[in-house]
Protein backbone atom coordinates (compact mmCIF):
# COMPACT_ATOMS: atom_id res chain seq x y z
CA UNK A 1 0.00 0.00 0.00
CA UNK A 2 2.06 2.97 -1.24
CA UNK A 3 -0.39 5.43 0.25
CA UNK A 4 0.16 4.21 3.62
CA UNK A 5 3.89 4.00 3.23
CA UNK A 6 4.26 7.31 2.13
CA UNK A 7 1.82 8.38 5.02
CA UNK A 8 4.41 6.75 7.41
CA UNK A 9 7.16 8.14 6.04
CA UNK A 10 5.76 11.86 6.12
CA UNK A 11 4.97 11.68 9.70
CA UNK A 12 8.36 10.19 10.74
CA UNK A 13 10.42 12.73 8.90
CA UNK A 14 8.45 15.84 9.89
CA UNK A 15 9.47 14.09 13.67
CA UNK A 16 5.51 14.49 13.89
CA UNK A 17 5.56 10.55 15.51
CA UNK A 18 8.79 9.09 16.79
CA UNK A 19 6.51 5.15 15.86
CA UNK A 20 4.65 3.92 13.26
CA UNK A 21 3.12 0.80 14.65
CA UNK A 22 1.89 -1.26 11.30
CA UNK A 23 2.16 -4.57 9.83
CA UNK A 24 5.18 -6.21 7.70
CA UNK A 25 5.75 -9.56 6.18
CA UNK A 26 7.45 -12.13 7.92
CA UNK A 27 9.82 -14.47 6.80
CA UNK A 28 7.51 -17.51 6.37
CA UNK A 29 5.10 -14.80 4.44
CA UNK A 30 2.70 -14.09 7.34
CA UNK A 31 2.15 -10.54 8.71
CA UNK A 32 3.92 -9.98 11.92
CA UNK A 33 3.55 -6.60 13.87
CA UNK A 34 6.03 -4.10 12.79
CA UNK A 35 7.11 -1.07 15.22
CA UNK A 36 8.77 1.44 12.71
CA UNK A 37 11.25 4.09 14.04
CA UNK A 38 13.16 5.01 10.89
CA UNK A 39 11.52 6.63 7.92
CA UNK A 40 13.26 4.77 5.37
CA UNK A 41 12.19 1.34 6.65
CA UNK A 42 8.84 2.45 6.38
CA UNK A 43 8.91 0.53 2.94
CA UNK A 44 8.26 -2.49 4.76
CA UNK A 45 5.07 -1.77 5.46
CA UNK A 46 1.94 -3.79 4.11
CA UNK A 47 -1.82 -4.19 4.48
CA UNK A 48 -3.79 -7.21 2.89
CA UNK A 49 -5.88 -9.98 4.34
CA UNK A 50 -2.84 -11.42 6.43
CA UNK A 51 -3.05 -8.21 8.83
CA UNK A 52 -5.65 -9.31 10.87
CA UNK A 53 -4.33 -8.57 14.55
CA UNK A 54 -5.30 -6.35 16.68
CA UNK A 55 -2.84 -3.85 16.84
CA UNK A 56 -4.12 -1.53 19.38
CA UNK A 57 -2.56 -3.86 22.10
CA UNK A 58 0.67 -2.49 22.30
CA UNK A 59 -0.63 1.02 22.82
CA UNK A 60 -0.73 0.59 26.48
CA UNK A 61 2.58 -1.38 26.44
CA UNK A 62 5.34 0.37 28.10
CA UNK A 63 8.10 -0.45 25.80
CA UNK A 64 5.80 1.16 22.90
CA UNK A 65 4.57 3.87 24.76
CA UNK A 66 8.67 5.65 25.96
CA UNK A 67 9.40 5.57 22.08
CA UNK A 68 6.90 8.86 21.75
CA UNK A 69 4.30 9.99 19.91
CA UNK A 70 2.41 6.72 18.22
CA UNK A 71 1.08 6.15 15.04
CA UNK A 72 -1.20 3.04 14.38
CA UNK A 73 -2.31 1.21 11.28
CA UNK A 74 -5.88 0.92 12.39
CA UNK A 75 -8.92 -0.88 10.85
CA UNK A 76 -12.43 -0.35 12.36
CA UNK A 77 -11.83 -2.87 15.55
CA UNK A 78 -8.54 -0.92 16.24
CA UNK A 79 -10.35 2.68 15.99
CA UNK A 80 -13.16 1.46 18.10
CA UNK A 81 -10.48 0.10 20.77
CA UNK A 82 -8.22 3.41 20.86
CA UNK A 83 -11.62 4.92 21.39
CA UNK A 84 -12.39 2.87 24.61
CA UNK A 85 -8.56 3.03 26.18
CA UNK A 86 -9.12 7.01 25.86
CA UNK A 87 -12.36 6.69 27.42
CA UNK A 88 -11.04 4.56 30.27
CA UNK A 89 -8.22 7.17 30.52
CA UNK A 90 -5.41 4.52 29.12
CA UNK A 91 -4.24 6.58 26.40
CA UNK A 92 -3.80 10.21 25.61
CA UNK A 93 -5.71 11.48 22.40
CA UNK A 94 -2.79 13.98 21.68
CA UNK A 95 -0.73 11.12 21.58
CA UNK A 96 -1.72 9.30 18.77
CA UNK A 97 -2.67 9.05 14.70
CA UNK A 98 -4.48 6.93 13.25
CA UNK A 99 -4.07 5.77 9.89
CA UNK A 100 -7.17 4.18 9.44
CA UNK A 101 -8.39 1.40 7.22
CA UNK A 102 -11.24 1.51 5.37
CA UNK A 103 -13.00 -2.21 5.36
CA UNK A 104 -12.25 -2.47 1.71
CA UNK A 105 -8.90 -1.93 1.94
CA UNK A 106 -8.27 1.54 1.77
CA UNK A 107 -6.34 4.59 3.31
CA UNK A 108 -8.53 6.82 5.68
CA UNK A 109 -7.74 10.62 5.87
CA UNK A 110 -8.22 10.90 9.61
CA UNK A 111 -7.30 14.62 10.82
CA UNK A 112 -8.71 13.85 14.87
CA UNK A 113 -10.91 11.84 16.81
CA UNK A 114 -13.81 13.59 16.19
CA UNK A 115 -13.24 12.36 12.54
CA UNK A 116 -12.58 9.13 13.79
CA UNK A 117 -15.59 9.07 15.83
CA UNK A 118 -17.94 10.19 12.80
CA UNK A 119 -16.08 7.00 10.79
CA UNK A 120 -16.73 4.72 14.13
CA UNK A 121 -20.44 6.24 13.77
CA UNK A 122 -21.38 5.02 10.58
CA UNK A 123 -19.84 1.80 10.16
CA UNK A 124 -21.79 -1.19 11.41
CA UNK A 125 -20.66 -1.93 15.24
CA UNK A 126 -22.43 -5.27 15.49
CA UNK A 127 -20.37 -8.35 15.78
CA UNK A 128 -18.41 -9.56 12.46
CA UNK A 129 -20.92 -11.27 9.86
CA UNK A 130 -19.00 -14.59 10.06
CA UNK A 131 -19.79 -14.80 13.92
CA UNK A 132 -23.43 -13.66 13.79
CA UNK A 133 -24.60 -17.18 12.44
CA UNK A 134 -22.55 -19.01 14.96
CA UNK A 135 -24.11 -17.22 17.54
CA UNK A 136 -27.82 -17.68 16.56
CA UNK A 137 -27.25 -21.33 16.06
CA UNK A 138 -25.35 -22.07 19.64
CA UNK A 139 -28.15 -19.81 21.35
CA UNK A 140 -30.86 -22.76 19.89
CA UNK A 141 -28.81 -25.24 22.31
CA UNK A 142 -30.71 -26.53 25.13
CA UNK A 143 -29.00 -25.67 28.63
CA UNK A 144 -27.49 -28.94 29.20
CA UNK A 145 -25.83 -28.89 25.54
CA UNK A 146 -24.48 -25.64 25.94
CA UNK A 147 -22.92 -26.86 29.75
CA UNK A 148 -21.39 -29.89 27.98
CA UNK A 149 -20.06 -27.84 25.04
CA UNK A 150 -18.43 -25.64 26.69
CA UNK A 151 -17.00 -28.25 29.04
CA UNK A 152 -15.79 -29.59 26.31
CA UNK A 153 -14.15 -26.97 24.99
CA UNK A 154 -12.91 -25.37 28.17
CA UNK A 155 -10.96 -28.71 29.43
CA UNK A 156 -8.64 -28.10 26.77
CA UNK A 157 -7.66 -24.48 28.29
CA UNK A 158 -3.93 -24.42 29.64
CA UNK A 159 -4.17 -21.57 31.09
CA UNK A 160 -1.69 -20.08 29.09
CA UNK A 161 -4.04 -16.22 28.92
CA UNK A 162 -3.16 -15.47 25.58
CA UNK A 163 -6.79 -13.94 25.19
CA UNK A 164 -5.84 -11.85 27.43
CA UNK A 165 -2.63 -11.03 26.27
CA UNK A 166 -4.27 -10.77 23.04
CA UNK A 167 -6.82 -8.30 24.08
CA UNK A 168 -6.13 -4.56 23.86
CA UNK A 169 -9.33 -3.95 27.03
CA UNK A 170 -6.99 -6.42 29.22
CA UNK A 171 -4.36 -3.61 30.29
CA UNK A 172 -4.54 -3.96 33.75
CA UNK A 173 -0.51 -4.64 34.90
CA UNK A 174 -2.18 -6.91 37.80
CA UNK A 175 -5.13 -9.10 37.23
CA UNK A 176 -7.25 -11.26 38.86
CA UNK A 177 -5.52 -14.13 37.91
CA UNK A 178 -2.43 -13.26 39.74
CA UNK A 179 -3.58 -12.42 42.83
CA UNK A 180 -3.40 -14.85 45.57
CA UNK A 181 -5.02 -13.59 48.62
CA UNK A 182 -8.15 -14.96 47.87
CA UNK A 183 -7.10 -17.14 44.67
CA UNK A 184 -10.10 -16.40 43.22
CA UNK A 185 -8.61 -18.33 39.69
CA UNK A 186 -6.86 -21.65 40.34
CA UNK A 187 -3.72 -21.54 39.22
CA UNK A 188 -3.60 -25.20 37.57
CA UNK A 189 -5.13 -26.03 34.36
CA UNK A 190 -8.68 -27.94 35.17
CA UNK A 191 -11.92 -27.70 33.71
CA UNK A 192 -13.85 -26.02 36.02
CA UNK A 193 -11.02 -23.49 36.97
CA UNK A 194 -10.67 -22.79 33.14
CA UNK A 195 -14.78 -22.78 33.28
CA UNK A 196 -14.47 -19.79 36.15
CA UNK A 197 -11.40 -17.74 34.25
CA UNK A 198 -13.16 -17.60 31.36
CA UNK A 199 -16.79 -16.43 33.07
CA UNK A 200 -14.37 -13.79 34.77
CA UNK A 201 -12.31 -12.81 31.73
CA UNK A 202 -16.46 -12.50 30.17
CA UNK A 203 -17.88 -10.12 32.74
CA UNK A 204 -14.93 -8.00 32.83
CA UNK A 205 -14.79 -7.23 29.47
CA UNK A 206 -18.91 -7.07 29.23
CA UNK A 207 -19.68 -3.98 28.05
CA UNK A 208 -16.16 -2.96 26.92
CA UNK A 209 -15.48 -6.10 24.02
CA UNK A 210 -14.92 -4.19 20.65
CA UNK A 211 -15.52 -7.42 18.79
CA UNK A 212 -11.98 -8.24 17.51
CA UNK A 213 -12.71 -11.17 18.27
CA UNK A 214 -8.58 -11.63 18.69
CA UNK A 215 -9.05 -13.72 21.58
CA UNK A 216 -10.67 -16.56 19.74
CA UNK A 217 -7.68 -16.49 17.15
CA UNK A 218 -4.72 -16.12 19.86
CA UNK A 219 -5.93 -18.90 21.68
CA UNK A 220 -3.55 -22.14 20.68
CA UNK A 221 -6.15 -25.01 21.38
CA UNK A 222 -9.01 -23.19 19.37
CA UNK A 223 -11.27 -22.53 22.12
CA UNK A 224 -13.88 -20.53 20.49
CA UNK A 225 -13.83 -17.82 24.15
CA UNK A 226 -14.61 -14.81 21.85
CA UNK A 227 -18.47 -16.37 21.73
CA UNK A 228 -18.79 -15.69 25.00
CA UNK A 229 -17.57 -11.57 24.89
CA UNK A 230 -19.40 -10.97 21.27
CA UNK A 231 -22.75 -12.86 23.15
CA UNK A 232 -21.83 -10.28 25.69
CA UNK A 233 -21.84 -7.40 23.19
CA UNK A 234 -24.69 -8.53 21.92
CA UNK A 235 -26.91 -8.50 25.28
CA UNK A 236 -24.94 -4.75 26.01
CA UNK A 237 -27.22 -3.62 23.04
CA UNK A 238 -30.26 -5.07 23.73
CA UNK A 239 -30.84 -4.41 27.13
CA UNK A 240 -28.52 -0.67 26.84
CA UNK A 241 -28.61 0.33 23.16
CA UNK A 242 -24.95 0.97 23.44
CA UNK A 243 -21.67 -0.18 21.30
CA UNK A 244 -18.52 -0.25 23.37
CA UNK A 245 -15.52 1.84 22.00
CA UNK A 246 -18.02 4.93 19.88
CA UNK A 247 -17.04 7.97 21.47
CA UNK A 248 -13.97 8.87 24.11
CA UNK A 249 -16.20 10.39 26.59
CA UNK A 250 -18.50 6.98 26.97
CA UNK A 251 -18.17 4.84 30.46
CA UNK A 252 -18.90 1.80 30.13
CA UNK A 253 -21.74 -0.10 30.82
CA UNK A 254 -21.41 -1.92 33.85
CA UNK A 255 -19.56 1.12 35.59
CA UNK A 256 -22.67 3.36 34.73
CA UNK A 257 -26.26 2.77 35.10
CA UNK A 258 -29.96 4.03 34.15
CA UNK A 259 -32.66 4.03 37.01
CA UNK A 260 -34.90 2.57 34.40
CA UNK A 261 -32.92 -0.35 33.61
CA UNK A 262 -35.14 -3.31 32.32
CA UNK A 263 -34.71 -6.54 33.78
CA UNK A 264 -37.55 -9.29 34.63
CA UNK A 265 -36.25 -12.08 36.87
CA UNK A 266 -35.74 -9.53 39.71
CA UNK A 267 -38.80 -10.63 42.45
CA UNK B 1 -33.61 -38.52 46.70
CA UNK B 2 -36.40 -38.51 49.17
CA UNK B 3 -33.84 -37.01 52.30
CA UNK B 4 -32.37 -34.59 50.02
CA UNK B 5 -31.96 -31.24 52.08
CA UNK B 6 -31.22 -28.43 49.64
CA UNK B 7 -28.26 -25.76 50.58
CA UNK B 8 -29.40 -22.50 49.84
CA UNK B 9 -26.29 -19.68 50.33
CA UNK B 10 -28.38 -15.83 50.56
CA UNK B 11 -26.13 -12.83 49.41
CA UNK B 12 -27.86 -10.14 51.18
CA UNK B 13 -27.30 -6.54 52.05
CA UNK B 14 -26.41 -5.35 55.34
CA UNK B 15 -29.07 -2.13 54.76
CA UNK B 16 -31.97 -3.77 53.53
CA UNK B 17 -32.27 -7.55 53.31
CA UNK B 18 -30.53 -8.21 56.29
CA UNK B 19 -32.43 -6.59 58.43
CA UNK B 20 -35.88 -7.63 56.71
CA UNK B 21 -34.43 -11.40 57.64
CA UNK B 22 -33.70 -9.83 61.00
CA UNK B 23 -37.52 -8.50 61.06
CA UNK B 24 -38.32 -12.26 59.62
CA UNK B 25 -37.00 -13.65 62.89
CA UNK B 26 -38.22 -10.74 65.86
CA UNK B 27 -42.01 -10.83 63.93
CA UNK B 28 -41.51 -14.99 64.37
CA UNK B 29 -42.05 -16.01 61.01
CA UNK B 30 -41.19 -19.50 60.37
CA UNK B 31 -39.14 -20.46 56.87
CA UNK B 32 -36.98 -23.15 56.12
CA UNK B 33 -33.92 -23.31 57.64
CA UNK B 34 -31.66 -24.61 54.18
CA UNK B 35 -30.83 -21.12 54.14
CA UNK B 36 -27.12 -19.58 54.75
CA UNK B 37 -27.37 -15.83 54.96
CA UNK B 38 -24.05 -14.22 54.05
CA UNK B 39 -24.26 -10.25 54.71
CA UNK B 40 -22.65 -7.95 52.47
CA UNK B 41 -22.21 -4.29 52.99
CA UNK B 42 -24.35 -3.72 49.53
CA UNK B 43 -25.43 -5.39 46.58
CA UNK B 44 -22.85 -3.47 44.82
CA UNK B 45 -20.42 -5.53 46.51
CA UNK B 46 -21.48 -9.10 45.63
CA UNK B 47 -18.92 -10.05 43.18
CA UNK B 48 -19.98 -12.94 40.14
CA UNK B 49 -16.69 -15.06 41.26
CA UNK B 50 -18.73 -15.64 44.91
CA UNK B 51 -21.99 -16.98 42.95
CA UNK B 52 -19.59 -19.37 41.25
CA UNK B 53 -17.72 -20.37 44.66
CA UNK B 54 -21.14 -20.95 46.47
CA UNK B 55 -21.73 -23.83 43.50
CA UNK B 56 -18.18 -24.94 43.53
CA UNK B 57 -18.51 -25.62 47.13
CA UNK B 58 -21.44 -27.42 47.16
CA UNK B 59 -24.58 -25.16 47.23
CA UNK B 60 -27.71 -26.23 44.98
CA UNK B 61 -29.50 -23.25 45.26
CA UNK B 62 -28.75 -19.26 45.65
CA UNK B 63 -30.24 -16.57 46.48
CA UNK B 64 -29.44 -12.75 45.94
CA UNK B 65 -30.74 -10.15 47.16
CA UNK B 66 -30.77 -5.69 48.41
CA UNK B 67 -32.38 -2.40 48.82
CA UNK B 68 -35.28 -1.88 46.34
CA UNK B 69 -34.17 0.87 43.96
CA UNK B 70 -33.79 3.81 44.98
CA UNK B 71 -33.32 2.73 48.35
CA UNK B 72 -30.10 1.84 48.65
CA UNK B 73 -27.80 3.23 51.72
CA UNK B 74 -25.04 4.19 49.33
CA UNK B 75 -27.73 5.43 46.79
CA UNK B 76 -26.57 3.54 43.71
CA UNK B 77 -24.87 0.33 44.59
CA UNK B 78 -28.03 -2.02 43.38
CA UNK B 79 -28.32 -0.08 39.99
CA UNK B 80 -24.54 -0.95 39.63
CA UNK B 81 -25.61 -4.34 40.63
CA UNK B 82 -28.77 -4.40 38.76
CA UNK B 83 -27.17 -4.04 35.69
CA UNK B 84 -23.97 -6.68 36.60
CA UNK B 85 -26.48 -9.37 37.41
CA UNK B 86 -28.21 -8.64 33.80
CA UNK B 87 -25.37 -9.60 32.49
CA UNK B 88 -24.10 -12.24 34.44
CA UNK B 89 -27.62 -14.25 33.39
CA UNK B 90 -27.06 -13.99 29.84
CA UNK B 91 -23.73 -15.25 30.60
CA UNK B 92 -24.70 -17.91 32.42
CA UNK B 93 -27.75 -18.78 30.24
CA UNK B 94 -24.98 -18.52 27.55
CA UNK B 95 -22.52 -21.46 29.03
CA UNK B 96 -25.82 -23.52 30.46
CA UNK B 97 -25.44 -22.78 33.86
CA UNK B 98 -28.86 -23.46 35.59
CA UNK B 99 -30.07 -19.86 36.57
CA UNK B 100 -33.58 -21.34 37.81
CA UNK B 101 -31.41 -22.27 41.17
CA UNK B 102 -30.35 -18.65 41.62
CA UNK B 103 -33.47 -15.88 42.73
CA UNK B 104 -32.66 -12.53 42.49
CA UNK B 105 -35.16 -10.28 44.69
CA UNK B 106 -35.53 -6.73 46.32
CA UNK B 107 -36.36 -7.03 50.05
CA UNK B 108 -36.40 -4.25 52.19
CA UNK B 109 -35.59 -3.82 55.76
CA UNK B 110 -39.54 -3.89 56.03
CA UNK B 111 -40.42 -6.89 54.29
CA UNK B 112 -39.80 -9.71 57.17
CA UNK B 113 -42.83 -11.53 55.41
CA UNK B 114 -41.40 -11.18 51.91
CA UNK B 115 -37.95 -12.45 52.99
CA UNK B 116 -39.52 -15.38 54.19
CA UNK B 117 -41.30 -15.99 50.95
CA UNK B 118 -38.04 -15.71 48.85
CA UNK B 119 -36.51 -18.20 50.91
CA UNK B 120 -39.77 -20.71 51.26
CA UNK B 121 -39.88 -20.48 47.44
CA UNK B 122 -36.61 -20.84 46.34
CA UNK B 123 -35.84 -23.61 48.61
CA UNK B 124 -39.36 -25.19 47.11
CA UNK B 125 -37.96 -25.24 43.65
CA UNK B 126 -34.64 -26.48 44.72
CA UNK B 127 -36.30 -29.20 46.31
CA UNK B 128 -38.10 -29.75 43.11
CA UNK B 129 -34.64 -29.73 40.31
CA UNK B 130 -32.68 -31.60 42.86
CA UNK B 131 -28.71 -31.30 43.89
CA UNK B 132 -27.12 -29.58 41.26
CA UNK B 133 -25.40 -32.53 39.87
CA UNK B 134 -23.99 -31.62 36.85
CA UNK B 135 -22.06 -28.61 38.44
CA UNK B 136 -20.78 -31.69 41.26
CA UNK B 137 -19.67 -33.35 38.65
CA UNK B 138 -17.69 -30.73 37.30
CA UNK B 139 -16.06 -29.71 39.83
CA UNK B 140 -14.83 -33.54 41.16
CA UNK B 141 -13.91 -33.84 37.71
CA UNK B 142 -11.53 -31.22 37.85
CA UNK B 143 -10.20 -32.70 41.05
CA UNK B 144 -9.41 -35.94 39.34
CA UNK B 145 -7.85 -34.06 36.46
CA UNK B 146 -5.51 -32.23 38.62
CA UNK B 147 -4.97 -35.51 40.24
CA UNK B 148 -4.18 -37.13 36.88
CA UNK B 149 -1.91 -34.48 36.02
CA UNK B 150 0.42 -34.34 38.59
Amino acid sequence: MTSLIIRAKELLENKTVQVVIGYEAGPTGVARPAFITDPAKAESLIYDERCVQNLAVYLTKREVKNIGKMAIVATLPVMRSIMMLISEQQLFADNIVVLGISADGKLLDIADNKVMQGYIEKSDLSNPEKYKGLLTEFNKLSPEEKFLYWQKELSKCIKCYACRQACPMCYCTRCTVEVNQPQWIPVKANTHGNMEWHILRAMHLAGRCISCGECGRACPVGIPCHLLTMHLTDQVYNYFKVYAGTSEKMSSVLSTYEPNDKESFII
Amino acid sequence: MSDFEPKVVAFVCNWCTYAGADLTGTSRIKYASNVKIIRFPCTGRIDFMLLLKAFANGADGIIVSGCHPNDCHYTSGNFHAKRRWIMFKELMDFMGVDMNRVTFSWVSAAEGAKWADVVNTTVTKIRELGPYVSYKELVNKSVEEEVKND
